[in-house]
Parts: structure tokens; C-alpha cells; sequence
């Protein structure tokens, strides 16, 4: 369990994180939801101390990792596996190399057992044997995330960061992700926090969603509550996206008892305002 | 005044190197790749130059000594001490900071810009201890080899140049090398060389290890490097020379 409490953080001037307190539960998937800039990666790096937070505390388990010293930290630091939003691959290493750098690093085992690891890891984020030998320069973006998050796990941490673990991935793959980081973190009760901004995996592994707005921490729920929620902010971010009309859809069900025809195309084409779903919104009137 | 804060971070960095490695074996191969990238790295440049110093000083020093009184020996004596003294550390030295310093800097730049180091912070690793202190280790034993050979090199230069131009036969060249020898000319000039080698591989990664920003300011960084080791080096070698040096 994770516990943040009241994290503020600028940098110079600019207020980035404003006053901002979590928890995050073990063997869940805690999510940090939000628009471009609205500081999730920050606050995802004042968590894990490479930011130091200008105020406020970060508990692991209920010790203060804020204020720790050195060696205490890095003890803590060993059981986080975190994955970057730009990789951050060893360019001088092949995929093998990366993800067998922590193993080497870290563990005393054999070579052959490594490598089987590093198999293993390699296949669950579905990546076949055949890039072992190739260079991060050689991979696509989505591949180079891949290895990323193998790289993250290889060493079972007991704490998973994700910075968007699906952007640049095809739908397909960020659904085997999505599901591999679920299923992960209940195997090994793991408390696992991601970034994103991908709708399809805050409904599909949102345990618990905190969902960021300028800075500061405008709702925070499940994935149920967030169909449902009546806050605008939110709102306007979720439906946003196409692929969640059909929530919205049982929402109005819910409140009006009639669904609107969304998907007729002549009657969107007619509607001039530009936003296609805001809860301000009135159904159309056939 | 940013002078002060950078050569405090400067200082905090190179004590932040010294921890018990996470595991001996990694930082030890860490230690013989740096020493591969560069020692055998800069090896052909460094013989390039040495050569041609020392055949440029041959013939110069001749084209200087033109009184009859002195003998054409002499010659020979003038170039082994201006190389062991002055050209083969100091030039290969400033050399270097190009070489290796700005690979240096430009390396641990693009880590630190691409979240690298901060990866390997995550994992628990301590990033000055593993990528700093490797590279400084490698440094401090090679360049000093470096030097050596360069020294060796250069007079061999200077004797290809006296004889193909005609200046001295090779037996009178060998015979002046041999005369007036101070073996503390090569002790200075080895202090000088680890003096230089710490400056080229610790200046180099102070700027790429704190790089802030993009590729723009790694290449800003590795130029800024290359600068101020350069200059620190002519600085350091002008200080040995005036404590070091009888006069
Ligand atoms: N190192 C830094 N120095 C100064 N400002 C920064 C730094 N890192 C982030 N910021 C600022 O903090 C704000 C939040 O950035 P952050 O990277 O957390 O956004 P984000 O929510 O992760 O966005 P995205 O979804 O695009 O990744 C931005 O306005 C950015 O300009
Ligand atoms: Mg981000």
C-alpha cells in the first residue's frame, strides 16, 4: 500500500502538483487518470522520489519514504519496478540484455535461468524469442514499451509504475497489457499505479481511479462510480472518447429512461456544437 | 553564483561515487568497457599525432639550431624532452578531452535525457557509483598508458623525420637520446597524465550526468565539457609545472 499524503510540487514558478493525497491499495490497479499536463507523470515521479516533493509525504507500507536516507531508500527502491513513458531502454544493451540487466544486477542465479526469466517475462508481455538479439533502436514504440514493462517485472516488484503503458500500442495489444498488469498485480499483490489516459483500461482495470485536473485531485472512484459520476471536469474528460458512448448511453437510460440516437449520422452532422458529450448536454429530440 | 553551486555539485558527485558496488561483477565489466572504449578507442588517433609531433619537432628544432658550436646530437635531446615533457601528455591529454571527453558527456547526456539514469535509480542502483566511477577508474589507467606510448611514438616520429629528411643519420639521433637523460622528466610527466585523465573523464561527466533538457543540450553539454576540461588541463599543467619543476 501506497499512501501519499498532501504532495505539492512546482518547478520554479509553476505550481504542477497542488495539493494532492491518495491511497493506494495493494493487489489493485490504482489509476492516475487525466488530460496532457495535468501532472501525472510528476506526481508518478514525486511517488517514487526521483522528484523531491516540496511538502507532504510518501508512505510505503507505512514508513515515510520522504524521509529516508540512502541506503533505506534504495531498499525500497528495489522492490519498485517502474516503467517510463519513453522506455528508457538501454540503447547499448539488445532486448535480452535489458530485461536480464536487473537479474544480473541483482541476482546470483545462473545464466540459463536468467535467460529462461527474461523468456518468460518476454512472453507474457507477448514479444517472441526473435527480438532478443535486436537493439532498442530497432524496435517500434510499442515494442520498446513492451520490453519496458518486462524489464519492469522481471524481478517480481512488489510496487509497479506504469507511465502509459498503452500509448503507442494497437488496441489489441493494450488490451494483453492491460491484462497482463491485472493480472500481475493480484498474482503477486502487487500495488500497481498507471498513467493513462486510454478509457478502454480505466474501464477494464480501474480498480481505484484518480482522476487529475490541473494539478490537484479532482475525483477520485472505480471504474463503476466513474460511468456515474456527476462531475463535470470528469465528464468532459471520459466521454471525450468515442468508444465510451455506449456508457454514456446507459447513463441518459438511466436518468431519462430513453436513449438518444447517437449514432445517426445526419442528426450529428446537424448538431453544430463541436463537443460531442458533456452531461450539460440534451439528448436530441427526434 | 552559479560557479560555486556547479563546483559543489562537482564535488557532491564525486563523493557520491564511492559506495560498495550492488554487484562487483556488473560494475567490473562496466570498468573493462570503459577501459576498451578509451584506451583502444583513441589508441589510432593518439599514435597519429604522435608521430607527426615528433617529426614536426625534429625538424623545427633543427631549422632553430643552425650554430655550428652546438652538436647535431643535441637534436635529439631537445625533442625526447620537449615529447616526454610537454607534447606527449599535454597535447594527447587535450586531445582526449575531445575524444573521450565529449563521448563522455554525449553518453551519460542521452541517458540521463531518455530517463535512463532515472531507470536504473528505480532499480536501487546508485547511478554516480555505476556509471561515473567506472569510467574515471578506466581513465586513470589508460590515458597515463596512452601517454607512454605516446611518448615512445613521437621520438620514433622524430627519427624518421631526421633521417628521411636528411638532418641527422639515425646513429647520431639514437646517440643524442641517450645523452643527458633525466628519468624524472617521465615521473613528472606521468603525475601530469593522471592529473589530465582525471580531468577529462570527471569535467565530462559532471555536464552529461546533470544535462537538463533535450539533444540540444547534450551537444551544448558535451561542447561545455570538452572547454572547460581543455582549459583546466593547460591550467593544471602550468601549476605542475611551477611546483614540480626545478628552475
Ligand atoms: N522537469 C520539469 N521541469 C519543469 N516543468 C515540468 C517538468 N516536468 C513537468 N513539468 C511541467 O509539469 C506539468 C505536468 O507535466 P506532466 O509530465 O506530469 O504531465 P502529464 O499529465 O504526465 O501529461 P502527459 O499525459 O502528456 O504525459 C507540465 O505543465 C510540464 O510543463
Ligand atoms: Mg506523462
Amino acid at each position: 500500500m501506497i499512501e501519499v499524503k498532501n504532495i505539492k510540487k512546482s518547478f520554479g514558478d509553476k505550481v504542477v502538483i497542488e495539493d494532492v493525497s491518495c491511497v493506494m491499495k495493494a493487489g489493485q490497479c490504482n489509476l492516475i487518470i487525466g488530460s496532457s499536463g495535468s501532472g501525472k507523470t510528476v506526481l508518478q515521479k514525486c511517488m517514487v522520489g526521483l522528484f523531491e516533493p516540496d511538502q507532504g509525504e510518501i508512505l510505503y507500507g507505512g514508513q515515510n519514504f520522504t524521509a529516508m536516507k540512502g541506503t533505506e531508500k534504495t531498499e525500497i527502491r528495489k522492490e519498485i519496478g517502474m516503467l517510463f513513458q519513453g522506455s528508457a531502454l538501454f540503447d547499448s544493451l539488445n532486448v535480452q540484455e535489458n530485461v536480464m540487466f536487473p537479474l544480473n544486477m541483482f541476482t546470483k542465479d545462473s545464466f540459463k535461468k536468467k535467460l529462461e526469466r527474461v523468456n518468460e517475462v518476454l512472453a507474457r508481455v507477448s514479444l517472441a524469442d526473435d527480438v532478443n538479439k535486436k537493439y532498442p533502436s530497432e524496435l517500434s514504440g510499442g515494442m520498446k514499451k513492451r520490453v519496458a514493462l518486462a524489464r519492469a517485472i522481471v524481478l517480481n516488484p512488489k510496487y509497479l509504475f506504469c507511465d502509459e503503458p498503452n500509448s503507442g500500442l494497437d488496441p489489441q495489444t493494450s488490451l494483453v497489457i492491460d491484462r497482463l498488469i491485472q493480472e500481475i498485480t493480484k498474482e503477486f499483490n502487487m500495488t500497481t499505479v498507471v498513467n493513462t489516459h486510454d478509457m478502454n483500461s480505466v474501464m477494464e482495470i480501474g480498480n481505484y481511479i484518480l482522476y487529475m485536473y490541473k494539478g490537484n485531485k479532482e475525483w477520485e472512484g472505480n471504474n463503476r462510480e466513474i460511468i456515474f459520476s456527476k462531475n463535470q471536469r470528469l465528464n468532459d474528460f471520459i466521454f471525450a472518447s468515442e468508444f465510451l458512448q455506449d456508457a454514456k448511453d446507459m447513463r441518459m437510460l438511466e436518468e431519462t429512461g430513453k436513449i438518444p440516437n447517437h449514432r445517426n449520422m445526419e442528426e450529428m452532422l446537424r448538431k453544430d456544437a463541436p463537443s460531442m458529450g458533456t452531461s450539460s448536454d440534451t439528448p436530441p429530440t427526434n | 553564483m552559479t560557479i560555486f553551486s556547479d563546483i559543489g555539485r562537482y564535488l557532491l558527485m564525486i563523493k557520491g561515487m564511492f559506495s560498495k558496488p550492488e554487484n562487483g561483477k556488473m560494475y567490473w565489466k562496466e570498468f573493462i568497457h570503459q577501459c576498451t572504449e578509451i584506451g583502444y578507442g583513441s589508441l589510432g588517433i593518439v599514435a597519429i599525432i604522435s608521430i607527426f609531433i615528433g617529426a614536426v619537432s625534429t625538424i623545427q628544432t633543427a631549422y632553430q639550431l643552425v650554430s655550428p658550436l652546438i652538436p647535431p646530437s643535441t637534436i635529439a635531446q631537445i625533442v625526447r624532452d620537449t615529447v616526454i615533457l610537454e607534447f606527449a601528455p599535454t597535447l594527447v591529454c587535450i586531445v582526449l578531452a575531445g575524444v573521450a571527453g565529449s563521448r563522455i558527456a554525449s553518453e551519460l547526456g542521452n541517458m540521463r535525457v531518455s530517463e535512463q539514469i532515472d531507470a536504473l535509480e528505480i532499480m536501487g542502483i546508485n547511478t554516480k557509483a555505476y556509471l561515473i566511477m567506472p569510467k574515471i577508474a578506466a581513465a586513470l589507467l589508460m590515458i597515463p598508458m596512452l601517454v607512454v606510448i605516446a611518448m615512445v611514438l613521437g621520438i620514433m616520429g622524430g627519427r624518421i623525420a631526421a633521417v628521411a629528411a636528411g638532418i641527422i643519420p639515425g646513429i647520431v639521433y639514437d646517440k643524442g637520446l641517450l645523452e643527458f637523460f633525466v628519468p624524472f622528466n617521465v615521473i613528472f610527466a606521468l603525475i601530469k597524465s593522471y592529473v589530465f585523465a582525471f580531468i577529462i573523464s570527471s569535467i565530462p561527466a559532471f555536464y552529461g550526468y546533470f544535462v537538463k533538457g533535450g539533444a540540444l543540450e547534450i551537444g551544448r553539454a558535451s561542447t561545455k565539457a570538452v572547454v572547460v576540461s581543455c582549459v583546466l588541463i593547460l591550467f593544471a599543467d602550468y601549476i605542475l609545472s611551477a611546483l614540480l619543476l626545478p628552475t
